[in-house]
């Protein structure tokens, strides 16, 4: 149960440190692209497996919806708590709790090296979309500290 | 009795091409190349008309002379064709389906294993199993 679950939390704590103990050596980017990468082929093969029994999307708003709940409610035992869209292949994923940064202590100073807990979610999420067919750009941003918002740029077709 | 199992990628490139008879193999390329313009028109028909149960499963995408076409698109959209023997009447609608259920479960783990890359072809033993099996039951 509990135990169980921070079994998930701490492991991707330990391969956050340990890619950016090999990959950050030279730059941070490199480690946030090594991440994202990782997250990339998870979120593929995970979409992959999910959506055996769904039935067929509509389109790319049936897509997100499904991200936002069942997607989300599997990785992180929470649904996303706002989905905003301007309708033109923008979307703003809105989550008041994220579970990766609840174990973070909420002061300001904590903002910025928490960012890189947040590359392997967001290659998730395009994995995910990718494999479902929606070419996208992820971003994040922590605003105040156990809140984040993921930022999906859909890249037309 | 299935006489060609057909897996194809998401952007319409083949990834897996099964055949009883080794010699047809190139025949059913074709048939099977043809049948993508039925799914994709299939598909969008589909996902337009919104009070229709939204089912993996297409049916029959065409019948020709000797054969009958049948698809299966997942939500990834990865197409799986199988194409029967017309004289095999004895073969249900749901039997094509359960078949086809069983080739998306044989898809997805072979999908999952970390050593297959999205895109390329596969090879794996345990998914040909599964093929093959199609092929010669009933």
């Amino acid at each position: 149960m509990a135990d169980t679950d921070s079994v998930f939390e701490f492991l991707h704590m330990q391969i956050v440190e340990y890619i950016h103990d090999v990959h950050g050596k030279e730059s941070e980017n490199n480690a946030t692209t090594k991440l994202e990468e990782m997250g990339f082929t998870i979120g593929q093969r995970l979409a992959e497996r999910f959506t055996k029994e769904t039935a067929r999307f509509k389109d790319d708003l049936d897509v997100m919806k499904y991200i936002c709940k069942e997607f989300w409610t599997a990785l992180y035992k929470k649904q996303i708590d706002n989905l905003r869209t301007n309708h033109q292949g923008v979307f703003v994923l809105q989550d008041n709790r994220f579970r990766l940064l609840t174990q973070i202590s909420d002061t300001e100073e904590f903002i910025v090296p928490a960012a890189k807990y947040l590359s392997l979610p967001c290659g998730l999420i395009r994995g995910a979309l990718a494999n479902l067919g929606i070419p996208s750009i992820v971003g994040a941003e922590i605003t105040t500290m156990p809140m984040c918002k993921f930022t999906i740029n859909i890249q037309k077709h | 009795m299935a006489v060609c199992v057909a897996v194809i990628a998401k952007e319409n490139h083949p990834l897996f091409l099964r055949t009883m008879s080794p010699e047809e193999e190139l025949k059913f390329h074709y048939t099977v190349h043809t049948s993508l313009d039925v799914v994709e028109e299939k598909v969008s028909s589909l996902t337009k008309s919104s009070n229709d149960p939204r089912e993996l499963y297409l049916g029959l995408l065409y019948p020709t002379e000797d054969y009958k076409v049948y698809g299966y698109v997942t939500n990834t959209k990865i197409k799986f064709v199988v194409v029967v023997e017309s004289a095999n009447n004895f073969l249900r609608d749901n039997e094509i389906r359960m078949m086809f259920q069983r080739l998306h479960v044989a898809y997805t783990d072979m999908f999952c294993n970390p050593f297959y890359n999205a895109g390329e072809n596969i090879t794996s033993r345990r998914f040909e199993k599964v093929v093959e099996n199609m092929m010669k039951q009933d």
